[in-house]
């Protein structure tokens, strides 16, 4: 039987209906990224719809789209592809799906990670947090000493006031999605 | 006119100039900036793609701050922007949404401040008129391609365009005006936005442009940073050029803080 479970919650987490895609594939021609993934948004869409599920959570692709929103821009239907991404992502980690490009994910969380200590962004700890992930010292070292020297980036952090209630909403999601995870959990397994 | 400034944490570090000069700028057309107080990061990129609810708290409790301060905001970084207009879209149209985001944090939504880009606020609410009084130094003879622009049409952008003709540039037409540079896969998937950002330069070369003129903190320093050819095309803030047109003398500290130093390409309009 087709196992629509992934699609149903795709549908509710992006807040919208994806079956009204009718292939066209427009948001794979006009995709930026497209040349560099396995499938390109449109068969991801479709994968989800019938129901290959561990193929499109474990697929690099949902990690490679950079938002741009071309592809919701420009779907006839309406279909907000990016946020199909956005949903396929929460889902794959909180599945523990196999995942291709997960310094990408890794990235996304050091991000977090200083806004919850600080409330802002702070590039120079995201620099450094950043080849710790992708274990490559050396990379855009040039560059990066240019801007340290020009002074576009800050060596001590800008801390708000408001950090405590930024790095509240950040973690009551990781509690709530928790939950709700361990009832898709189970869903899944059974409609295998 | 006096607004709420939300400069975003990149305006603060690697989009400095872009900071300075929307300041300078705006203040030349009688714009009054006051920097939000205590304002947060809005979550970028990475708060939607792996945290649905809390990007939208992130970009509202600088809404939140906004009303509190009974001004409009103005949000110069394109992604700040977003965010904050897709926080607004949901308040505004999602009640059962909203109603959690002001149990959240505290507030309730009156739907009383607007959200303008330093684009939109130039061309539609200040108006190319005032803009072209301004011009002392007209920048005659300076081809340019914007590049993301959608601050009015989505596809086919056309404010930063008319902005560029009042302050005397030449805006090239170009395919690529909202084409991405790939955004915060620069520092994952350095390989990806390469390409991405060499088509850019190749097809903004094409059609002769001598810079290319954006609107974003992230796109600017992609754009620079990861150019593989040796004569690189400098990459310059809509703003940058307005101080420059407008005559100021501040912007003479803006080019040196560029990775590609545009100096040479508007020294004779200084």
């Amino acid at each position: 039987m087709l196992d629509s479970s992934l699609r149903d919650w795709v549908n509710l987490q992006s807040h919208q209906n994806i079956n009204t895609c009718f292939t066209c594939a427009k948001c794979t021609a006009g995709c930026p990224v497209a040349f560099a993934m396995e499938f390109g948004p449109h068969r991801i869409l479709q994968m989800v719809r019938f129901g290959m599920n561990d193929a499109a959570l474990a697929s690099r692709d949902i990690w490679l789209c950079a938002g741009c929103e071309t592809c919701a821009t420009r779907c006839p239907n309406d279909v907000d592809v990016a946020a199909l991404m956005d949903a396929l992502r929460q889902i794959s980690l909180a599945k523990k799906s196999r995942n291709p490009a997960r310094d990408i994910a890794d990235f996304h969380r050091a991000y977090l990670l200083l806004i919850k200590l600080f409330g802002r962004m702070h590039e120079a700890s995201l620099m450094i947090l950043v080849k710790l992930i992708t274990r490559d010292l050396l990379a855009d070292m040039g560059a990066g000493v240019q801007l340290v020297l020009k002074g576009k980036i800050p060596i001590v952090p800008e801390r708000i006031r408001g950090t405590g209630e930024v790095s509240r909403m950040l973690n009551a999601e990781k509690r709530n999605s928790r939950e709700a995870f361990v009832i898709r959990n189970s869903q899944f397994g059974n409609q295998k | 006119m006096k607004f709420a400034y939300y400069p975003g944490c990149s305006l603060h570090a690697t989009g400095l100039e872009y900071d300075q000069s929307t300041r300078a700028a705006l203040c030349a057309l009688d714009v009054e900036l006051d920097e939000l107080r205590d304002w947060n990061c809005c979550g970028a990129s990475s708060a939607h793609a792996l945290d649905a609810n809390a990007a939208i708290l992130l970009a509202a409790r600088n809404l939140a701050l906004a009303q509190r301060a009974h001004r409009d905001v103005i949000a110069p970084c394109a992604a700040c922007f977003n965010r904050l207009k897709v926080a607004e879209h949901i308040l505004k149209t999602d009640s059962t949404r909203r109603v959690e985001i002001e149990r959240a944090l505290d507030f309730y939504y009156a739907d009383a401040t607007q959200i303008l880009n330093p684009i939109d606020l130039v061309v539609n609410h200040i108006g190319l008129p005032r803009v072209r009084a301004a011009v002392k130094n007209p920048l005659t003879d300076l081809r340019v391609v914007p590049h993301i622009t959608q601050f009015d049409d989505p596809e086919h952008p056309r404010a930063l365009d008319q902005l560029l003709s009042a302050i005397g540039a030449q805006p090239c037409e170009w395919a690529d005006a909202t084409h991405c540079c790939g955004g915060s896969l620069s520092l994952t998937r350095a390989n990806i936005v390469i390409k991405l950002v060499d088509d850019l330069v190749a097809h903004a070369r094409d059609v002769n442009a001598q810079a290319i003129v954006t609107a974003c903190p992230l796109c600017q320093i992609n754009l620079e940073m990861r150019q593989t050819r040796a004569d690189k095309l400098p990459i310059v803030y809509f703003t940058e050029l307005m101080g420059l047109a407008f005559g100021l003398k501040e912007s003479r500290k803006w080019w040196g803080k560029h990775l590609i130093n545009p100096r040479e390409l508007v020294s004779r309009y200084q």
